[in-house]
């Protein structure tokens, strides 16, 4: 009876006692949500692009972040190193068309997700093994002062604004470019048909590599924001997994649905852990995500802003 | 080789239908239960402990993930969760009921697991495919989660590990630090070889074609008579239950005792798609011939460049490891996606012409 | 009543056992059926026909239980099948084909035909596991009926093949056979007969014509072969954007006025 109470009643009433914790919470819960945006919003391209599910996006996460630190590691300077990175990111790009999605046109999306987890050790396996496997320092020079504001009442973070408004600018040049580029039409027509893109001449192999490339770059982008946050570490290609209710709350084809997602689920995990955690025993982290994904899956599969799919026989 | 079939002609639909329809086969087969029950004689306790009562173990929950995956097409991601479901489950029947016979502990552990597999497989009625797969990491994460806080699921223990306690079977100690490693090894094995038996009759008869025909066109299969929810629940129960004899087994006679990350995605979950989707989705035989392969490598990594007088430090091997496995699975999905049962089919049509090529 | 009235084809046709009653469906904007009604009598041959995106399959469809019309009935056998779930359609002794193939790619010929017996296996998950014993003579049982159906369809020596790597004619057949193997009181066909040369469609009439006559089985058939159609069918209901144009036997449709403008056409020779 007084575990039912703690969590039915009590969280709203310290909800109500406490509100600048809770903005707090909200704020935090945001900045962690751009970034979890971020990483889903690779999966969105790709899936849009191909069909696919890219499991490797963690992966890529991780491996584009390791190859960065580094680079700079050896005295590469930043400049270069993030040239260098990207250049990286692109030859990957070519690699996997090469080797992996050439061979797989038109297999069933099963095989192609999981010919991605296979892409994903390996990612994992050589970026440590080229790099080594200890957690890195990131330093790229992003601020990272704790400030308030309302007079004291809300504690902020200089970096997690910073990371938010990176994050913001990335997602709203990708939304810009699926909806008015040509290319981002034809990436739309690939990930509704391979055969039937290639029967209109849309040229696969280019669009693929395209494709892998920006979100090589947008994987680049959220290591370099998590890498700085949290130190460049193993634990970073985990995020893909987060990545996944992220994209079951917005609807896997949706750019600005990733978004959304991954602010609800950011801010969701944190007042939950903040408020909901203390009577469940902590780290509720772990799985919160995960349920309301379920919760979502259950009553409305496609997600905030998915496509509901018409099954015709 | 066509010779090794000749005369054999079948006149009855059973005959037809049987598993090994060669006289020989079936003889093969028989030999190759003896000679694993052999094992224990020839084997040392590094071998036993290490290998074959780690394959046996394994072999089992790809039996259980390849019922859910390759015959009834529900993608699951939760495997670690169920298997500690079994094992949790059967810590917690045999240190608070005296007297429970092991065997009957670690079916009703089975049972525990399949109860909580139809539970996270309710959503699959309304999602498919990789979406699924999300339900089912949120059992991995939550229930491993639970094993982890609730202190009842490991008997308030303050070191939060499980351990099995000793127990006997027929007088013989076959759990526990004291238990010989070729007991342990002729329980598993005897499971395993029981479980594939019943897991061969079931996919050969009305509920595996209800999997299959759900796996390949559920709407035709609905439409035909076959009742969505039930059969997806069915194989999600199975396959949990397999998964949670696995999992019980895995810490009563192989390891001894663990804690909720000897489950997690990595050390379980992963490992076990990996032995499905490299031994073949949709194959009884296949499962087993992917888990003695996945735990095989990681042995060769260990033992293998020592005798060429290649040095390789743990994290390297651990990393090699990796590659390797991403590598196969990417080049089995593309060589052939039906896995290594595939290409011993391939092998023995082959062997059946030889030495004629057509 | 009489007991069964004799049609120009020659069939003993017997009572109503299927009625479709003002039945509208909708996806959205797009109105797939507008208000269709009509009947469909024991052991007759009922041809559904019009020019594509009609409506039939939407209609057998909603026959299945798969679609639900947001308006009006169809009753079968006096239960509702139009708000029922589509196992229940099977489950009442309706079987079906498909416009685009739906066999179980993964299995064997013979496993697919025996997935149609699957409603008549009733042995438990106990006696499934063990296999030898009562599953097994149930399992052998239903082989043999399966049997029946490869033999009458001439497909034996494709039993074993798995049925992805089989062209398209035959995998046509196998279809039909499954939903034979139902042992159906009514048979529903999607265009059976598409994409198939002329000794292909020859054969395919004569197993529908000798399913008909020897087990009495009920069938509706969409088929935009005009000779077939006009030549087996006891009955045709016409369709055009949805709505009914017209109902009759063969020769009545073929001189409607709106029918042949809308699809038929004149021959001229």
């Amino acid at each position: 009876m007084e575990f039912l109470e703690s969590i039915l009643v009590t969280p709203f009433i310290e909800i109500w006692e406490s509100p600048y914790y809770f903005i707090e919470l909200v704020l935090v819960g945001l900045s962690t949500g751009v970034l979890y945006s971020l990483v889903a919003l690779g999966f969105v391209l790709i899936f849009k692009a191909s069909g696919m599910f890219n499991f490797a996006q963690g992966a890529m996460v991780l491996f584009s972040a390791l190859t960065l630190v580094g680079l700079m590691e050896h005295g590469v300077p930043l400049w270069a190193a993030l040239i260098l990175t990207v250049a990286t990111m692109v030859g990957l790009a070519f690699l996997v068309e090469r080797f992996m999605l050439r061979h797989l046109v038109n297999q069933e999306g099963l095989i192609l997700f999981m010919a991605t987890i296979g892409l994903n050790f390996i990612l994992e396996g050589t970026g440590q093994l080229m790099w080594g496997s200890d957690v890195k320092r990131l330093e790229i020079g992003i601020p990272d002062q704790p400030f308030d504001i309302l007079g004291g009442k809300i504690l902020l973070n200089t970096f997690d604004v910073t990371a938010a408004f990176i994050g913001a600018l990335l997602v709203v040049s990708l939304a810009v470019f699926f909806q008015k580029t040509p290319m981002g039409r034809a990436l739309r027509a690939v990930a509704d048909d391979h055969q039937a893109a290639l029967s209109v001449g849309i040229p696969l192999k280019t669009i693929w590599i395209a494709v892998w490339t920006i979100a090589g770059i947008v994987a680049l982008v959220a290591g370099i924001v998590w890498g700085a946050k949290s130190g460049v570490q193993f634990s970073l290609s985990l995020i893909a997994l987060k990545a996944l209710p992220v994209l079951i709350l917005g609807g896997f084809t949706s750019v600005p649905g990733a978004i959304v997602g991954g602010l609800i689920i950011g801010v969701g995990e944190k007042v939950a852990e903040g408020f909901w955690g203390p009577a469940l025993g902590g780290a509720i982290e772990n799985w919160f995500a995960y349920m309301l994904a379920l919760a979502f899956l259950v009553f409305r599969p496609q997600g905030l802003f998915g496509e509901k799919i018409i099954e015709r026989v | 080789m066509f010779y090794r079939e000749a005369g054999q002609f079948k006149t009855t639909y059973q005959g037809d239908q049987a598993v090994f329809p060669v006289f020989q086969d079936k003889v093969a087969v028989i030999l190759v239960i003896l000679a694993a029950y052999a094992v224990p004689l020839v084997a040392d306790e590094y071998w036993l402990q290490a290998i074959f009562i780690q394959f046996l173990v394994f072999a089992l929950m790809a039996i259980g993930l390849n019922i859910l995956m390759g015959y009834a097409g529900q993608v699951s991601l939760g495997t670690g969760a169920f298997a500690a479901v079994g094992a949790y489950a059967c810590y917690k029947l045999t240190t608070n009921i005296e007297g429970m016979n092991v065997i009957v502990a670690i079916l009703l552990s089975g049972g525990c697991a399949a109860a909580v597999g139809v539970v996270f497989g309710l959503p699959s009625l309304r999602i498919k495919g990789f979406y699924l797969a999300v339900a089912t990491l949120a059992a991995q994460f939550f229930i491993l989660w639970l094993f982890n806080k609730v202190g009842w699921f490991y008997n308030n223990n303050p070191s939060g590990t499980i351990t099995a306690p000793p127990r006997e079977l027929f007088g013989v100690l076959i759990t526990g630090p004291s238990a010989s490693p070729e007991a342990r090894y002729i329980v598993c094995l005897t499971f395993l070889i029981a479980f594939a038996w019943f897991a061969k009759n079931l996919v050969r008869g009305r509920i595996g074609r209800n999997w299959m025909a759900i796996r390949d066109m559920d709407i035709a299969a609905e439409i035909i008579g076959i009742r969505p929810l039930q059969t997806k629940l069915l194989a999600f129960a199975i396959s949990s239950f397999y998964c949670g004899v696995a999992g019980a087994l895995m810490i009563f006679c192989w390891l001894g005792s663990a804690e909720t990350e000897a489950f997690d995605l990595a050390n379980v979950s992963f490992r076990v798609l990996f032995m499905i989707i490299i031994g073949g989705l949709g194959s009884i035989g296949g499962s087993i011939m992917g888990a003695a392969f996945i735990v095989l490598v990681p042995i060769f990594l260990t033992n293998f460049p020592p005798m060429v007088g290649l040095d390789i430090s743990t994290a390297l091997q651990k990393h090699l490891e990796e590659i390797i496995f991403g590598v196969m699975i990417v080049f089995f999905l593309i060589v052939e996606p039906e896995g290594f049962a595939r290409l011993w089919q391939i092998l023995r049509e082959k062997l059946r012409k030889w030495p004629f090529p057509y | 009543m009489p007991d069964g009235i004799q049609t120009p084809t020659g069939r003993v046709v017997g009572d109503v056992i299927m009625k479709v009653e003002n039945v509208s469906l909708s996806f959205g904007g797009v109105r797939a059926l507008d208000n269709v009604s009509f009947d469909v009598r024991e052991h007759e041959i009922l041809a559904i026909i019009g020019p594509n995106g009609a409506g039939k399959s939407s209609m057998l469809n909603c026959i299945n239980g798969f679609y639900h019309p947001q308006e009006g009935a169809i009753t079968y056998k006096g239960k509702r099948r139009d708000t029922a779930k589509p196992y229940e359609a099977a489950e009442e002794g309706i079987a079906r084909t498909f416009q685009n193939i739906a066999l179980f790619k993964g299995m064997s010929t013979l496993d697919n035909i025996m997935t149609g017996r699957g409603l008549k296996m009733k042995r438990n998950l106990f006696w499934q596991a063990l296999y030898y014993g009562p599953a097994l003579r149930e399992e052998l049982e239903h082989r043999a009926k399966a049997e029946e159906v490869i033999d009458f369809l001439e497909i034996e020596a494709i039993r074993k093949t798995p049925v992805g790597r089989l062209p398209y004619g035959l995998q046509k057949r196998v279809e039909l056979g499954r939903a034979l193997a139902a042992e159906p009181d009514l048979l529903l066909l999607d265009e059976p007969m598409a994409g198939m040369n002329h000794e292909e469609k020859e054969d395919m009439v004569r197993y529908i014509l000798d399913v008909n006559d020897e087990y009495g089985t009920t069938i509706v058939l969409i088929e935009h072969d005009m000779s077939v159609v006009m030549d087996i069918s006891d009955r045709v209901v016409v369709l055009d954007y949805g709505k009914k144009l017209a109902d009759g036997t063969p020769d009545e449709v073929k001189r409607n006025q709106d029918v042949i403008d809308a699809y038929l056409g004149v021959s001229h020779d």
